[in-house]
């Protein structure tokens, strides 16, 4: 039973370091939905007392939101502004894996640290769920493309995902379904911006933003 | 209370229902004035009741809000001040509803309607409000609501200008209550009014002077203490007239009332804290009315006067405190009684003579006294009222200022016939209310005679109409309203007694008999007044009658062989009738002179101009303000764009939050 978790744990670890080492577009949004689907699989797996539909509407609206709807999204979005890799992204891919070997370790003793109300069901739950997040942060800020940015997006809202289903015990289908509609009203907005960002500009870097400033 | 409370609610729904009105300027103009008319009048009677009864009523229920809860009461204090409040605003309004028609095209008039009605209502849960949280939102209510109003024209760059200013000093004020109502709730475990009720032993000494000092600079910038006035001056000329008038007579009273109320929670203050208001008075006082004569807008020139009336009104307050600290019920009763009749007294003719200046610029477009002249023919009602306003400003009897500038004269004296007070700061109290009354009699004969006598000094003031019979009511209202003070005085310097207790926890039967005295002398001034008043009006009799069978004609004043006999421009203008004060005080205002004397035999244009900004606003705001301007511009590289840097400050923050605490 802990060991089967455990491996699950040590997926979306793996998930999160792929990202950040990855520099294809297109690689990156399918470690994502799988992802998505680790997830599905860990409610799974810690969801044993829990009446059955309630876990399995949970369960099928991450698989179909996560792991179809948002990939195929993102890929069609890649597809027409036709931009298959970041390019010159602000931290490099070497580096982006120490950093996130560094944030690891952060995770693990942060998780070691912190107090918490009621015994997990592993002591992997918090730090994976604090890495994922910080992973998810880093990506949106040394990524260029805005597609990346939603990625990044997306993989922090995984690690509150493997917070809550971990942690808390009451009422998580409310919970997790209002998570997943305001990350499903994100995403969408940012597919339309990304849309008229490419289509306007022909290229989708963020940093040409900023002359929007004041 | 519940009475009040309706009130309060009438006027917040009949601004919306204004508001909404807002296609039709008319509709909407009746909807706000009479919303605020009712209302007033409905809450004046539980105020009154109040006032004359001495009780307390009080209404309390939760609010969703945290530290928060809807506590409402209304004690003497409270109702005193409701009724400038309710009464002046009330006349106010109604003048506005004829006034803002001129503007009916260019503006919408619902919306003004709206913020004068929340205004009126906001002033009113600031002084029966009982908890901090209610106090501080009513507060920021009536301050924003009275922005909106000063920006009325905001199309008009100066109009802009003012609104940020008096913007900016209004939020800076309240920055420093949020500190002083912080700390009353961190030592009171609550943030209700009533647990801030401390015994003098449980305050260490230096957190009660904390304290004072946060209220005095608070509240002083609402009242318009000296040196943080330098909103007045420049959002009083700038809002429509009838909302000069409300902001000028009443709101600056909050913050009388604020420091007043914060006085109850203190304890028994010590010595110095009497001083330093006194202090304040003085400086308030003479430097409002030198920096009011050498100013040449009418509205400006109020304004100061404005700062002038509330350092009367605080030296008054000083006595009170003093009295306390040295334990001198004489003083105590003089003292409080004085400055509380003044805030009264100054609401009622403040605002008629704003009303008055407005309906100047109703008639002839500007508030420059050197443009205007010979007013007093034309408009006889205005006039008449203008003039009454400024006898009483000047505190002259037999009209209210003097009343309660009386009171303070006579508790300055019993202080200083004490033993137990040093005598020269007394005396300066007295040399400096007897100076403020000299100048302010000369700053109004200055603003009346320029005005109102002699002739028209440009096309603006050849042919004035007199105003509308609603705004010529509410004068009169205003004026009358000044003269039945007087008469009903002895029972008012009575019902003064009440608050007072409040503020000092004295027994009422006590303070009234010490107030009997100053009540009787000034009783016995009054008849011989009236004597005087009664000679005077035998001689005019006379004249009138020695004058009845002779011929009276207008002619030309200079027609000596002049070639162009303009008795407009031969006439004494703002600047040279003010210049010998100006000159004397000149060490104070640093009037700036454009002066071309008239040169050779056969003398040319020949010109003669005085300025005098504010020195406080130059000196000391504007250096402060250019140097904070630039200590932020070298902060601006740290705004560079970059979403990206953005969000890793945001994600580091956090994440160092999180070590630190767990760490």
């Amino acid at each position: 039973m802990h060991s089967r978790i455990d491996i699950i744990f040590t997926l979306i670890i793996l998930a999160n370091l792929l990202l950040l080492s990855s520099s294809r577009l297109g690689t990156c949004i399918n470690v994502a939905a799988i992802q998505g689907l680790l997830l599905a699989v860990l409610t799974l797996a810690t969801r044993t007392d829990e009446p059955l539909i309630q876990t399995s509407i949970l369960i099928l609206s991450t698989i179909v939101l996560k792991s179809i709807v948002f990939p195929q999204l993102l890929q069609r979005a890649i597809r027409d502004s036709e931009t298959r890799r970041e390019m010159r992204p602000y931290v490099g891919y070497a580096q982006s894996i120490v950093v996130g070997m560094v944030v690891l370790a952060l995770s693990l003793w942060l998780g070691s640290k912190l107090p918490l109300p009621n015994p997990t069901i592993s002591p992997l739950a918090l730090p994976v769920a604090l890495f994922t997040i910080l992973v998810g942060l880093f990506l949106i800020v040394s990524r260029r493309k805005a597609v990346s940015q939603v990625l990044g997006y997306l993989v922090m809202e995984n690690g509150i995902y493997v917070f809550g289903v971990t942690m808390v015990h009451e009422s998580t289908l409310f919970v997790e379904l209002g998570v997943l509609l305001d990350v499903f009203v994100g995403v969408f907005i940012m597919g339309i911006m990304i849309f008229h960002i490419s289509r306007e500009f022909d290229h989708l870097d963020v940093d040409r933003l900023s002359t929007l400033k004041d | 209370m519940l009475t009040l409370l309706f009130a309060i609610g009438l006027l917040v729904f009949s601004g919306i229902a204004a508001l909404f009105a807002g296609r039709s300027p008319l509709i909407s103009t009746v909807i706000g004035v009479s919303g605020a008319l009712v209302s007033c009048v409905v809450g004046l009677v539980p105020a009154i009741r109040v006032l004359s009864l001495g009780t307390v009523e009080s209404f309390r229920t939760v609010w969703q809000v945290p530290g928060g809860s809807f506590y409402v009461e209304l004690d003497a204090l409270s109702a005193l001040f409701l009724i400038p409040i309710l009464g002046v605003s009330a006349i106010c309004v109604l003048y506005g509803g004829q006034y803002l028609q001129v503007y009916k095209n260019e503006n919408k008039l619902g919306w003004a309607w709206l913020w004068v009605n929340l205004l009126i209502a906001s002033m009113v849960l600031v002084v029966v409000a009982r908890n901090a949280i209610l106090f501080l939102v009513a507060w920021e209510i009536m301050s924003l609501s009275s922005y909106f109003l000063v920006t009325f024209q905001y199309y008009r760059k100066g109009v802009r200008e003012a609104g940020w200013t008096y913007l900016i000093a209004t939020q800076l004020g309240t920055a420093f209550l949020l500190v002083l109502f912080i700390l009353l709730g961190e030592s009171g475990g609550s943030l209700d009014f009533d647990h801030f009720m401390f015994t003098h032993g449980s305050w260490s000494g230096i957190s009660a002077n904390v304290l004072f000092v946060l209220a005095i600079i608070g509240f002083g910038t609402k009242a318009g203490f000296v040196p943080f006035h330098v909103w007045l001056p420049e959002a009083h000329p700038a809002a429509p007239s009838h909302v000069s008038a409300i902001m000028s007579g009443v709101m600056i009273k909050t913050g009388i009332y604020g420091l007043l109320r914060t006085l109850t929670f203190l304890g028994s203050p010590p010595e110095w804290w009497g001083w330093l208001l006194i202090g304040i008075g003085m400086t308030s006082g003479v430097l409002g009315v030198l920096y009011a004569i050498a100013q040449h807008d009418l509205k400006r020139l109020l304004a100061y006067h404005s700062v002038e009336n509330i350092g009367i009104i605080t030296l008054g307050i000083g006595i009170g405190v003093l009295g306390i600290s040295i334990q001198s019920p004489q003083m105590i009763a003089l003292g409080f009684a004085g400055g509380l009749l003044h805030v009264i007294n100054h609401a009622f003719f403040k605002s008629l003579l704003f009303l008055g200046a407005g309906s100047i610029i109703h008639a002839t477009g500007t508030a420059e006294v050197d443009r205007l002249g010979g007013l007093l023919k034309r408009m006889p009602w205005t006039g008449v009222t203008f003039l009454i306003g400024a006898v009483a400003i000047s505190g002259l009897p037999p009209l209210n200022g003097f009343i309660s500038e009386f009171l303070i004269y006579v508790g300055a004296f019993t202080g200083a016939i004490q033993k137990t007070t040093p005598l020269a700061p007394l005396i300066g109290v007295i040399a400096s209310l007897a100076l403020i009354g000299g100048l302010a009699a000369a700053c109004f004969a200055k603003a009346f005679g320029i005005s109102f006598l002699g002739e028209a000094r440009s096309q603006h003031a050849a042919n004035p109409h007199e105003v509308g019979w609603i705004m010529r009511s509410s004068m009169l209202l205003l004026a009358a309203g000044c003269l039945l003070i007087v008469i009903f005085s002895p029972r008012l310097i009575g019902m003064m007694s009440s608050p007072i207790a409040v503020i000092t926890g004295l027994p009422t039967t006590s303070l009234l008999m010490e107030l009997q005295p100053a009540s009787d002398w000034l009783w016995t001034i009054l008849q011989v007044v009236s004597i005087f008043l009664g000679l005077l009006g035998i001689l005019a009799t006379i004249r009138y009658l020695l004058l009845r069978r002779k011929q009276v004609e207008l002619n030309v004043t200079w027609d000596c062989g002049y070639v162009q006999p303009s008795s407009g421009r031969m006439q004494y203008t703002a600047s040279s009738f003010a210049q010998p004060i100006t000159d004397l005080s000149r060490l104070f205002l640093g009037t700036s002179k454009t002066f071309i004397p008239p040169q050779g035999y056969f003398p040319e244009a020949s010109s003669f101009h005085t300025d005098t900004p504010d020195w406080y606003r130059r000196h000391i705001y504007g250096y402060l303000f250019s140097g904070l301007c630039w200590l932020s511009s070298k902060l601006r590289w740290f705004q560079h764009g970059r979403v990206h840097l953005y969000i890793l400050y945001i994600a580091v923050t956090l994440l160092l939050l999180l070590i630190w605490n767990l760490g």
